[in-house]
């Protein structure tokens, strides 16, 4: 399915944006001048302006497959994949609990394997398969993992969830569920501060067993 | 007083992590469908970012904000230059006595009293964009000289406000005992670090008017302190906070980036989203404070305790008097009959200390229930046997009776759940396969308090049941305890009621903290059900049935719903009774003899704290506190580096929490006897003695696994490591 709106926020919402920016167009005339003559650039440049001159050019497109559905996207080289994917796709199911690479709130899966979106920028991504929590249930039917986690409580305030889930799954995918030993290490990259590790554990445990295909 | 009769009390089986009913908004949960505070797509939203000051102490003399105004999307860039003055921070000071204490003024003058301490707030179109200009804003500062060191400025503490000092019977009295033990402890500073990043979307609706999604334990105080700062009426504040990523205790109160943020969205004419940095996290929204403590425990020959003195002294900042009250344990958790403390802090040049999980009490247990294995050994006594020794049956401290307290049930449940006839009284006598094994238990308490709450239970014409009171929930499954009580009271089923919550609009609710939830607001509910069924009865005459059928008798009546609201408080119980929960924990350590490296073989944590409602979400609770307690004992330690006042280890790879592989299975037991005295429910509080004594009883197996006794946390292997073995 091909989604040909830049967002997938509600139109009005695209609309503010819009505006804005072209008010502030509209107020800083030098900006247009910019695209005419290099001279302007010049000073603009020497005002310490430049970062004015790359907003023209700094945005690309990016093409996203998440959980089935094709987003054609202008997005900032800087973006990551987690920012994205909540401030611009509205997908707040992924986590952010640090940003660096230390916690796994924002684990996703990228054509199969899980990932740090925090770490991996959207133009990374582009042309690639994602997989989110909100894209892991087949419809009011919950995968297994997710049912594993509700029946054994595998979380308190729930915010690490998602990522546990994503990871849980992955965790089983790669082969690295074979005992508890083995799935506390492949799950050490996802901190739960309200200490849910047991039952996390008992959960994947569960449908490691159940043979199910996840 | 009645009570609710279940036949889970009698279950005398434990809970696995399978048993009862899940969450009741687990499937939200997991699905990744319930919104916490910034992630509602509010029309028109704009990003802030805060930078924190470079300096400890001192002045900000300029802070250039060109280039950051200039920077693509930047709508705006607020110092205390050009921030609009917020009304509550505007109290006359009378030059003639000094300042009053209290929390940052965000923007509202020049000092710096912190590292990090928000100087600007950049706001633009998208997070990258704001994020960038942030780093383009350049403050300059006139420094002065700070403190951020405790150990070395200990005389300078100073006792605080109340009830500081304590004294039972004879000063100093362990002192005259034949055998005694004198000990100094350290307790770091620890970070809540919730997952979830403290966050809100600040949204001026008129010139006096607010909405805020904020993360928040308590949804009426935030309304209420908004409010206040703003000076707008109260009605006018809306706050929402239905999911809440954790928080215990870094969410009770309203920080300087919420001001900051409802600042921009004024300057902006724009919904504002802040979301904290996790470096914020360490600095900005407190921390268990860094603790001094002095521990003076003497008892007779047979082991009966003759007199306790303990002494603290606590970190706070230098704007803030923030005490906890680490040595109020020593005054009941034993019968002793002499015992004095003092409780003092220090002001040092950091961001205010706060709440966290167990407070005081935590930060006591580890210096207390260190002090009395400590003795067990010197006694040559069984620990349990020694604490059995000193019971106390009656308050030690107010000599009133227990409203309920079964602490020597829950001492015989752990040990048998432990396997505590196999410990060896020689510490450092096991070893298995080249590691040191050893057993160490320890206990804890916090007073069982039972605030105000209103509840309003309403009942649709389709008989699902709408229950709305105005608590958050951060964790421990409140929706899911409160839709038990209603569906055990009402008799009908769970999947009938809906419980809403984490939002002002409804009736009045105390903050999720202390531990109080379930006896406050679980009381409400059974109350209001009360209420409500008897108005059903009232509607059918007399004699109606357990079951009723309420849908029917609504549409009976021609009746749409029918609603009641009740208020609930605690009454003249609280006189009668000294009113707590226990705790005891029960781990076997092994330590590596070369390596100092201490795994956790077994846990087992009982809970003393009343009838359990929810056995899946109460063992959960049991078994997160534990986890923290274990950070708490081998991990978890803030550090400053005192030469820049800074901390060197603020992100979640330097300050370690626990992570699965730290983390065996863990024992969940529950005495599970309703404290009938308490409240109608006979459930007291469990989040707090799920932590409190959990660090003490880790570093007491260490001792027994290694016979080396760490009183200075985290217990990390460097500690234990011999190494003049090594030269
Ligand atoms: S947010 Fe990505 S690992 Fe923490
Ligand atoms: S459930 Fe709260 S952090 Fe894991």
């Amino acid at each position: 399915m091909e989604n040909k709106n830049a967002h997938s926020k509600p139109e009005s919402e695209l609309e503010e944006k819009d505006n804005s920016r072209r008010n502030f167009l509209k107020q800083s005339a030098f900006i247009t001048a910019v695209a005419l003559t290099p001279a302007p650039a010049v000073k603009a440049a020497a005002m310490h302006l430049d970062e004015k001159i790359a907003e023209a050019f700094e945005k690309v497109p990016v093409k996203l497959e998440v959980n089935g559905v094709m987003h054609n996207l202008s997005v900032e080289p800087r973006a990551t994949l987690l920012d994205i994917l909540r401030e611009q796709i509205d997908l707040t199911g992924t986590k952010k609990g640090c940003d660096h690479g230390q916690c796994g709130a924002c684990t996703v899966h990228v054509d199969g394997h899980r990932v740090n979106s925090c770490l991996t920028l959207g133009v990374m991504a582009s042309g690639k398969k994602i997989t989110t929590i909100e894209g892991l249930a087949k419809g009011e039917e919950l995968h297994p993992m997710q049912e594993a986690f509700l029946k054994h409580d595998g979380f308190q305030c729930g915010y690490c969830t998602p990522g546990q889930i994503m990871s849980a799954v992955a965790c089983i995918r790669e082969g690295h569920a074979n005992s508890e030993t083995e799935i506390r290490e492949y799950m050490s990259g996802n901190i739960c501060r309200c200490g849910a590790y047991p039952n996390i554990v008992n959960a994947i445990q569960e449908v490691k067993s159940g043979g199910q295909i996840v | 007083m009645s009570t609710i009769n279940k036949s889970m009390t009698d279950n005398k089986k434990q809970p696995s992590s399978s048993d009862g009913p899940s969450r009741v908004d687990g499937r939200l949960k997991v699905t990744g469908a319930a919104k916490y505070s910034a992630e509602f797509a509010v029309k028109g939203l704009v990003y802030g970012v805060l930078v924190g000051s470079t300096i400890t102490k001192g002045k900000i003399k300029s802070i250039d904000i060109k280039k950051a105004e200039h920077a693509p999307g930047v709508l705006a860039v607020i110092t205390h230059f050009n921030s609009p003055k917020v009304p509550g921070y505007q109290v006359a000071t009378d030059p003639g006595k000094p300042a009053v204490k209290g929390p940052v003024k965000v923007f509202n003058d020049d000092q710096i009293l912190y590292n990090g301490q928000p100087v600007a707030l950049v706001i633009a179109d998208t997070f990258e964009r704001a994020l960038f200009a942030a780093s383009l804003v350049n403050a300059q500062y006139i420094a002065e000289k700070h403190i951020t060191n405790l150990k070395d400025n200990l005389g300078k503490a100073v006792a605080t406000h109340d009830d500081t000092e304590y004294k039972r019977g004879i000063v100093d009295a362990y002192k005259s005992a034949p055998i005694i033990v004198e000990q100094e402890y350290m307790l770091p500073s620890e970070v809540h670090n919730p997952m979830e990043l403290h966050a809100l979307i600040a949204r001026w609706d008129a010139a006096d008017k607010i909405t805020v999604w904020d993360k928040t334990q308590g949804v009426k105080d935030t309304q209420s302190n908004i409010a206040k700062l703003f000076h707008i009426p109260v009605e006018n504040v809306q706050v929402h906070s239905k999911f809440v990523g954790g928080a215990f205790g870094s969410a009770l109160q309203v920080w300087p980036h919420e001001v900051a943020a409802i600042i921009g969205a004024k300057v902006v004419k724009r919904p504002v989203k802040l979301v904290l940095g996790r470096a914020d996290m360490f600095t900005s929204v407190g921390y268990r404070p860094l603790t001094w403590q002095k521990i003076g425990i003497g008892a007779t020959a047979e082991g009966r305790l003759v007199g306790i003195t303990h002494h603290a002294v606590g970190q706070t900042s230098t704007y803030e008097d923030f005490a906890e009250g680490p040595t109020d344990i020593s005054r009941s958790l034993y019968a002793c009959p002499n015992v004095n403390s003092s409780n003092k802090i220090l002001g040092l040049d950091v961001g205010s200390p706060t709440w966290m999980r167990g407070p005081g009490d935590a930060t006591g247990a580890f210096a207390l229930e260190s002090a009395l294995d400590e003795l067990s050994y010197k006694l040559n006594i069984d620990p349990i046997e020694l604490r059995l020794k000193n019971y106390a049956e009656t308050d030690p401290e107010s000599g009133k009776p227990f409203s309920g307290k079964n602490l020597k049930d829950a001492y015989k449940l752990g040990a048998e759940g432990i396997g505590w006839k196999n410990r060896k009284q020689e510490a450092g006598s096991v070893t298995r396969d080249g590691w040191l094994l050893g057993y160490g238990m320890s206990g804890g308490v916090f007073g069982a308090d039972r605030e105000p709450a209103t509840v309003k239970a309403t009942m649709l014409a389709d008989g699902t049941l709408v229950l709305q009171t105005a608590v958050s929930d951060i964790g421990p499954g409140t929706g899911t305890a409160m839709v038990a009580i209603a569906s055990e009271t009402m008799g009908i089923p769970a999947h009938q009621i809906r419980f809403d919550l984490g939002d002002s609009l409804y009736p009045n609710a105390p903050q999720q903290g202390g531990s109080t939830i379930t006896s406050s607001v679980g009381s409400a509910v059974y109350m209001a059900c009360r209420d409500l069924k008897e108005k059903f009865q009232q509607l059918i005459g007399n004699g109606g049935e357990d079951k009723p059928n309420y849908a029917k008798i609504l549409k009976q009546h021609n009746l749409t719903q029918l609603q009641v609201v009740t208020d609930s408080k605690a009454g003249a119980e609280v006189d009668k009774y000294a009113m707590y929960s226990w705790s005891v924990h029960f781990v076997s350590v092994l330590v590596n003899p070369a390596t100092g490296v201490v795994k956790l073989n077994k846990v087992v944590c009982v809970a003393d704290s009343g009838r359990i409602i929810s056995p899946k979400t109460a063992r959960s609770q049991v078994i997160g506190g534990a986890v923290m307690g274990i950070g708490m004992a081998l991990m978890e330690e803030a550090i400053f580096d005192d030469r820049y006042g800074r901390l060197i280890n603020n992100n979640l790879a330097d300050y370690h929490v626990p992570v699965s592989a730290d983390i065996p299975q863990i024992e969940a037991i529950f005495v599970n006897k309703p404290d009938i005295n308490i409240n109608p429910i006979g459930a007291k509080g469990m989040g707090e003695i799920a932590l409190i004594g959990m660090a003490a009883a880790v570093a007491n197996a260490v001792y027994n696994a290694t016979g080396k006794r760490i009183r200075n946390l985290p217990i990390t292997p460097d500690k234990l490591v011999d190494w003049t073995a090594l030269t």
